[in-house]
């Protein structure tokens, strides 16, 4: 059952992706783009799937999941150098291409060589990733 | 008229319908690069069958689809292939040392109003806003 509800819920995240223009690079880095001609619609889409998680987060008190076990405990709330220095190098690949990695294989179909180079390139960094965020763990401690 | 906000808001829904099946049936957040990479790592050996069951979906299902529905859809990602490598690579490192991505830490994270995913959010849109203004009006790389 787990393995059904998984491909149901990436089928409805690709297809959201597809129909929601998220998958145009042009949107996104036009959404990014203040000083240009700034499009909006990644606004639209941000909001359009945070709704039925305002319900879902809502519907998880109480209850487990439908396959059993236990709903995420709560989030964590202290901030460390990982959560920023992360979120930036990330910010700074999402606007030089304008995919992240919902799209990038969602649009992998479709999206050329060009799409498989990007994802060739985002799996060799998610496998550095731990080295490098180790060292950064170091440089913290060094300072 | 241009109707390309009623097109985003309409898959956005479906986008956070999927993340509510996946939390409300399977107990977990949807996170595309935390899914993508701990298929990679081989964490977590009992979520292996589910995390590969989503990844078939998100490729698959577009695949599938974009012909009926979206056939004029093109990614214009940039033929530069220096700029897509050091992009991805930028993207795969930056979203697991921070742990989540717009769809972990965007969708999932903000709302449940966890504030590491909002701080989340709120670097990695002024970083993509500012490699933008800088890359592609300042140097006219991109």
């Amino acid at each position: 059952m787990r393995g059904l509800f998984a491909f149901l819920a990436g089928s409805l995240f690709g297809t959201g992706l597809l129909i929601s223009g998220m998958t145009d690079t042009t949107k996104v880095q036009g959404w990014l783009d203040v000083f240009g001609n700034w499009d909006p619609t990644l606004a639209f889409v941000m909001g359009g799937a945070i709704l039925p998680m305002l319900v879902a987060w809502q519907l998880t008190r109480n209850r487990t999941p439908v396959v059993g076990g236990h709903f995420p405990a709560p989030p964590h709330t202290e901030l460390d150098r990982r959560l920023v220095v992360g979120s930036v190098l990330f910010g700074v690949g999402w606007g030089l291409a304008g995919l992240c990695p919902g799209p990038a294989m969602a649009s992998l179909s479709y999206g050329g060589i060009g799409g498989v180079v990007f994802m060739i390139a985002m799996i060799a960094g998610m496998l550095a990733a731990p080295k490098l965020g180790a060292q950064l763990d170091r440089m913290a401690n060094a300072a | 008229m241009n109707v390309d906000w009623l097109w985003g808001a309409a898959g956005g829904l479906l986008i956070g319908l999927g993340a509510a099946v996946y939390l409300l049936c399977n107990g977990r957040i949807m996170g595309a690069s935390g899914i993508l990479g701990g298929l990679l790592q081989r964490s977590d050996r009992s979520a292996m069958t589910e995390r590969l069951a989503f990844v078939t979906g998100l490729i698959g299902m577009p695949f599938l689809l974009r012909p009926l529905i979206a056939p004029q859809t093109q990614t214009h990602l940039t033929g530069d292939l220096a700029i897509v490598i050091l992009a991805g690579l930028l993207v795969g490192v930056g979203t697991r040392i921070a742990n989540g991505c717009t769809s972990g830490h965007g969708v999932c994270g903000i709302s449940r109003f966890s504030l590491r995913g909002i701080v989340a959010t709120v670097f990695y849109i002024l970083a993509g806003g500012l490699t933008v203004a800088l890359f592609r009006h300042a140097m006219g790389v991109i």
